[in-house]
């Protein structure tokens, strides 16, 4: 294979970004379908394939559920298998979504972050990937075009030692079609990084043939040697105990690449001047990016805020999250999507994660930038200044504060 | 073609599987993998065959069995098929992917459709046993006209969707009808079509005794019966050349079809129809038949 003809710094979307991660991750089957703002990843794939720059076989299918459905096929016989999706696409997969989770494939999906319909809107927020919350798959979210390219890669690696799949996530258009500077790695050096797929769980092999998938009783079963094997629930707690692993495993990659390639992105969480901030504000993606210059505007005056930009949501990191917020006063978590008649999902799990502990900060939530809505820096400092004001008031608990909203 | 005594003896279905007694799509299986010698990796949706198949960790199998999603049969086999290709494992292995005809017609068309339009290489084996059995015998769009099932109290008022025709006209290389009471003529189709490369396209009539309301025992008359009527047609369609097979190219040979009232009358999910319903379906089965005989001495027209 050519080496990588553009190493060094180029100005690129983020969808280029995602793209170039899976060229240089030496992807060897990806199907795709297109949908807006999902579609320049593939198409950019589709050409290299094409012009004999990437040895892939690239599989133009007819739906976004055949899509990850080829996905899983050929990671099932070991291959090495990338796709991308956005917001309806990733509800069509929504099936295979946990097919491929609970048959622990290690495949990497970057989710081009967009509402979902009804009404159509092709805008950016969280709710598509949020809603995959359960499904048992690792979630990393992006901040910038550089963490896409970097993720999508440590992604492979991540996916293929615990045997779990990766959504990448990253802000639709925000992200996924503004271009940045993006350095990229030199072809050797991700080689050094992520050597070839090791064997699968369970191999295709004529020699040994394998019944893969079958029906599975609740509990466990012996096979016709005698041998006691897995019931349902045994397979789902090894899934948890996976996922749960990978709490570990996503920081150490992360310094594994640091070694090769000489950036981190602090694993599964990231801070900026959180060590002596009174607010901590929350968010994941882009929003996140976009907190550090509310809290310049708030250091300004006075006020000692920080930001804690979430890597990993799934796994979900309670542990860190626990001593990284001890002794805040308050949290306020900006979400971009909604668990409709309750409220916004990383607020929420934030609550669950700090409930009972004498030294959490106060969780409020704010809903924000829903179908692309436009949230300026100032919008967010005000939403800020409101939260602390409450908590100086002696509010505890309060109704999530939707930014912007005109009702 | 090859006559049922000199089938290779080596068997890749074990005996003792858990299909209903006197299922047809055992003697269909056997078949079909002793055509590929073994050489296959399967994918297989939520099905009868699942049932057959037996639950983890035993399987009535020896050779790679991948269950995957209801919908996402023919999306499956493509994947196997990319999968081997991208790791060079490819050479030798045949992909087949086999889902029933609910699995195949319904909800597993949309994949099955593009895979055909992609010409993927793989062969699509469709067991035709006219209704969801697995889940209790709900209507499929291959249900018959007239027929009894638990989603269609007093018969089933359309007739069944031809899904052989759908498949020829996408272009593909290989579409064929056996029935699974012929295991002669499956073989002979499988192998055929393990030479082909692309998408090739067997729909294989499978006899149902709970389903049809039959005795176990008549698995084979009936089968049989189907194809002496004309309602199921064995043939093949290769390259866009058709010709008539095996019994049903004996059954055109000697002109002399049976009624199909004596098919009706023999399974309970037809009991009580009209003789004027009976009529209608004789009508339509020899207006299909009138057009595989047009095709019989046209083989390349169409």
């Amino acid at each position: 294979m050519p080496q990588n003809p553009t190493a060094g710094v180029s100005l690129m979307t983020g969808n280029e970004a995602a793209a170039r991660a899976a060229r240089l991750a030496r992807v060897q089957v990806v199907a795709a379908y297109p949908i807006t703002p999902q579609s320049p990843v593939v198409e950019q794939l589709s050409k290299w394939v094409e012009d004999g720059e990437l040895a892939c076989e690239f599989v133009a299918v007819e739906s976004e559920h055949s899509a990850l459905t080829v996905c899983i096929a050929s990671s099932t016989v070991g291959a090495r298998v990338f796709t991308a999706t956005s917001s309806n696409g990733l509800a069509y997969m929504n099936e295979q979504v946990w097919w491929a989770a609970g048959a622990r494939l290690p495949i990497v999906m970057a989710v081009v972050n967009r509402s979902l319909a009804a009404p159509w809107n092709v805008l950016n927020d969280q709710q598509d990937s949020m809603s995959e919350r359960d499904a048992g798959w690792i979630q990393l979210y992006c901040r910038d075009n550089q963490e896409i390219l970097d993720t999508c890669v440590q992604a492979f690696r991540i996916a293929e030692t615990v045997n779990v799949p990766v959504m990448v996530c990253y802000d639709g258009f925000l992200l996924s079609h503004t271009v940045m500077p993006v350095d990229v790695p030199e072809q050797a050096a991700i080689d050094a990084f992520l050597p070839p797929r090791p064997k699968p769980l369970t191999v295709v092999d004529l020699a040994d043939p394998r019944n893969i998938g079958q029906v599975t009783l609740a509990d466990p079963r012996a096979n016709a040697e005698g041998a006691v094997c897995h019931g349902y629930m045994e397979l789902r707690a090894l899934h948890q105990r996976a996922i749960v692993q990978a709490l570990d495993v996503i920081p150490r990659v992360d310094a594994q690449y640091t070694e090769a390639v000489g950036r981190s992105w602090g694993g599964l969480f990231w801070e900026d001047r959180l060590d002596d901030a009174q607010i901590a504000l929350i968010a994941a993606g882009s929003l996140a990016t976009q907190l550090t210059v509310t809290v310049d505007a708030l250091r300004a005056e006075g006020i000692r805020a920080g930001v804690l930009g979430i890597r990993a949501y799934r796994p979900f990191p309670v542990a860190a999250l626990r001593a990284a917020l001890a002794g805040r006063g308050v949290a306020l978590v900006f979400d971009k999507a909604l668990s409709y008649g309750f409220g916004g999902p990383i607020c929420n799990d934030l609550r669950a994660a700090l409930c009972g502990r004498a030294d959490a900060p106060v969780v409020f939530g704010a809903i924000t930038g829903l179908g692309g809505r436009d949230t300026t820096p100032d919008d967010l400092a005000d939403a800020a200044r409101r939260a602390l004001a409450d908590h100086d008031a002696g509010v505890r608990e309060r109704a999530d504060d939707w930014l912007t909203l005109k009702l | 073609m090859t006559k049922i005594v000199d089938l290779p003896e080596g068997e890749f279905v074990l005996s003792g599987n858990r299909a209903c007694a006197g299922c047809s799509l055992g003697i269909g299986l056997r078949a079909i993998t002793k055509a590929l010698d073994g050489q296959m990796v399967m994918t297989v949706p939520a099905s009868c065959l699942t049932v057959l198949g037996g639950m983890y960790p035993v399987s009535s199998v020896t050779v790679p069995w991948i269950n995957v999603a209801f919908a996402s049969t023919a999306a499956a086999a493509t994947g196997v098929a990319a999968g081997l290709r991208a790791m060079g494992r490819a050479d030798g292995l045949t992909v087949l992917a086999m889902a029933g005809d609910g699995g195949t017609g319904d909800i597993g068309i949309q994949a099955l459709s593009g895979a055909a339009e992609r010409n993927e290489d793989f062969i699509y084996l469709c067991y035709d046993n006219e209704a969801y059995m697995n889940t209790g015998t709900q209507r499929s769009s291959h249900t018959p006209r007239g027929a009894r099932t638990t989603t269609t109290w007093a018969g089933k008022r359309e007739n069944p969707k031809d899904m052989p025709a759908i498949m020829e006209a996408h272009g593909i290389p290989y579409v064929a009808s056996t029935s699974a009471v012929y295991p002669d003529d499956v073989y002979d189709k499988v192998a055929k079509a393990r030479g082909i490369r692309g998408l090739r396209y067997i729909q294989m009539s499978t006899a149902c005794p709970p389903g049809w309301g039959f005795d176990p025992r008549d698995t084979v008359r009936l089968g049989k019966l189907a194809v002496q009527t004309g309602l199921t047609v064995l043939y093949e369609v290769q390259n866009g050349v058709f010709g008539l097979t095996s019994a049903s190219r004996t059954l055109a040979q000697a002109g002399r079809r049976r009624p199909v009232a004596e098919l009706i009358a023999a399974q309970g999910r037809f009991k009580g129809m009209s003789d004027e319903d009976v009529g209608e379906i004789q009508a339509w089965i020899d207006s299909r038949w009138e057009r595989f005989m047009a095709r019989e001495s046209d083989p390349a027209g169409h």
